[in-house]
């Protein structure tokens, strides 16, 4: 009997450990170390933000689910990795510290033959001072990358709205709250549901609603910008996004590397090297990501954590981490197996792997700041990586030599719907597809990508749309009937 | 009839510089005919992505 752990029971963990499960029955162990108790479907949380759901429609307790699944559901944390056993031992384990209240701190070696790294990101808040405590939960600011995070949101965005009703003004700054963020996608989202929630209370004339954005353009989304077939034009997401924010009355800053955030005020470097402030009422300001921080160990107990491990915390995969500058990059520098290159028995999947360079090109100020958005990994690709590193996995356990399957960023689109307000007739969302999700120049000249697969809209279809896909996956996440015939 | 979709653009600014919808593209946005239309072929699209994207 081999046992697979996995660390991590998000989109990819979950989905991963769930498909493991099924492929593999009782003849084999499949265990998920996750600290949270509950699953959440993060693109929903956007709406929770804004009062538009309730956080317990976007979250449900995975004990049950694991315990229907047959799957071992440890509540706790990976602390440390130790992929060649120890003294006496040549059979690897993690270090798990348990966040069960039932037994707090306790600590337990969980051993493995297989390893799958899914544990998401750090949300990095300790980058930018004064941007959020560890909880996320600052005191000048608000996150919606979780659910928790988000009701807080809500409550936040509510006050200002009553000030608002009582003939106060008020500033709203949402976007990117470092020069090295992620996850523009639900920042965007996030404004146009703030600006769609203020119309609906009757009180947009009161407010003046700013994007800050560490991406050189608007649409660049971490990719680079895509181009969509739209009206016979090869059309860039600059002009989609700008006609967005535009036709909203909508202000954007470019380029920002937020240093700082202070009460009411945030203080930022522009691309351009000048230092320049902004003040606002309501903020909501995305962390960057980090690796969550573990630690590895040879069998002698010397520190190999840079073996596995880039620099900022991203497990290393077989990926080329040395394709040098941007004019050397190429779409085979992305992994393909996500198996780690030095441990065949350990894989990482989605947010958790270490890309081998951005996607968009990378810029820094005259001082030397980077400022430019780091790839984008999370949804479809989470899943879908989650699925093809299982597949390999059941394949290694059944005899397979290497990994049979491969999720390759480079080889791989991605379906992705922004919200832009709910509402079941008069909401919208941006739909769009994207292939591949890394440029491949050569390939694809000028663009880097098919136009006959890039595509983008906005209207209500797209709501109905992200409104469904929020229950469909809910579905998925909770094993119900037919959850297998659900695609990732 | 166009203008009352442009009257918050001030000249010179970067709402300037970029398509600003009118009337016609705002009401096909929430129109429950054609959006029916494009729930359709948003699926196709997709459905399709996704056929390409697994290997």
């Amino acid at each position: 009997m081999a046992r697979l752990v996995v660390m991590g029971g998000g989109v990819a963990g979950h989905t991963a450990a769930t498909f493991a499960k099924k492929m593999l029955g009782s003849a084999h162990e499949v265990v998920v170390v996750t600290p949270n108790s509950n699953w959440n479907w993060i693109p929903s949380n956007i709406w929770v933000g804004v009062g538009g759901m309730s956080k317990e429609e976007v979250i449900f307790p995975l004990a049950p689910v694991y315990k229907k699944a047959g799957i071992d559901y440890r509540q706790a944390k990976a602390v440390a990795i130790h992929p060649e056993g120890k003294e006496g031992s040549d059979t690897p384990y993690i270090m798990i510290e348990y966040t069960d209240q039932t037994k707090p701190g306790q600590t337990e070696e969980l051993t493995y033959d297989y390893l799958i790294n899914a544990t998401g990101p750090k949300l990095n808040f300790a980058a930018t001072p004064g941007l959020g405590d560890a909880n996320g939960l600052g005191e000048h600011t608000v996150s919606v990358c979780t659910a928790d995070h988000a009701e807080h949101a809500a409550a936040e965005l509510q006050k200002c709205i009553e000030k608002m009703k009582r003939g106060e003004k008020q500033t709203f700054l949402i976007g990117t709250g470092h020069g090295m963020c992620t996850c523009q996608g639900a920042a965007f989202e996030y404004i146009f549901n703030v600006e769609h929630t203020l119309k609906e209370a009757g009180v947009r004339d009161m407010a003046q609603i700013i994007f800050i954005t560490n991406e050189s353009f608007l649409g660049d989304f971490g990719m680079g910008g895509i181009h969509f077939n739209m009206g016979g034009f090869a059309m860039s997401s600059k002009v989609f996004a700008e006609s967005l924010y535009a036709e909203r009355g909508m202000d954007w800053i470019l380029g920002a590397h937020v240093n700082k955030v202070e009460a009411g005020k945030v203080t930022y470097e522009s691309l351009d090297g000048t230092m320049d402030e902004q003040t606002f009422d309501f903020a909501m300001l995305i962390p960057p990501f980090a690796g969550v921080g573990f630690k590895a160990f040879a069998k002698d107990g010397s520190d190999i954590t840079a073996t596995l491990f880039a620099p900022n915390g991203f497990m290393k995969v077989d990926a080329n981490y040395n394709a040098g500058a941007y004019e050397n990059w190429k779409p085979s520098d992305w992994p393909r197996t996500l198996q780690n290159p030095t441990y065949k028995n350990i894989f990482a999947a989605g947010i958790a792997f270490a890309p081998p360079h951005l996607i968009s090109k990378p810029m820094s100020s005259p001082n030397g700041t980077p400022i430019n958005p780091t790839p984008p990994r999370t949804g479809m690709p989470s899943a879908m990586m989650g699925k093809a590193v299982t597949m390999s996995i059941v394949d290694m356990i059944k005899g397979a030599p290497e990994p049979t399957h491969t999720a390759c960023m480079a080889e791989m689109g991605a379906a992705c719907v922004a919200s832009a307000g709910k509402g079941l007739f008069n909401g919208t969302a941006a739909a769009m597809t994207v292939y591949p999700i890394v440029p491949d120049f050569e390939t694809y000249p000028g663009t880097g990508r098919n136009l006959n697969g890039t595509t983008g809209e906005l209207g209500l279809a797209a709501h109905w749309v992200k409104h469904i896909l929020h229950f469909v996956f809910i579905w998925k996440a909770k094993l119900r009937p037919g959850w297998t015939l659900i695609p990732e | 009839m166009a203008s009352k979709h442009l009257q918050h653009i001030d000249p010179y600014t970067p709402q300037f510089g970029t398509m600003i919808p009118l009337g016609f593209q705002k009401w096909l946005r929430t129109c429950v005919i054609y959006q029916l239309f494009r729930f359709v072929m948003i699926n196709l699209k997709m459905t399709v992505l996704i056929l390409k994207s697994h290997h």
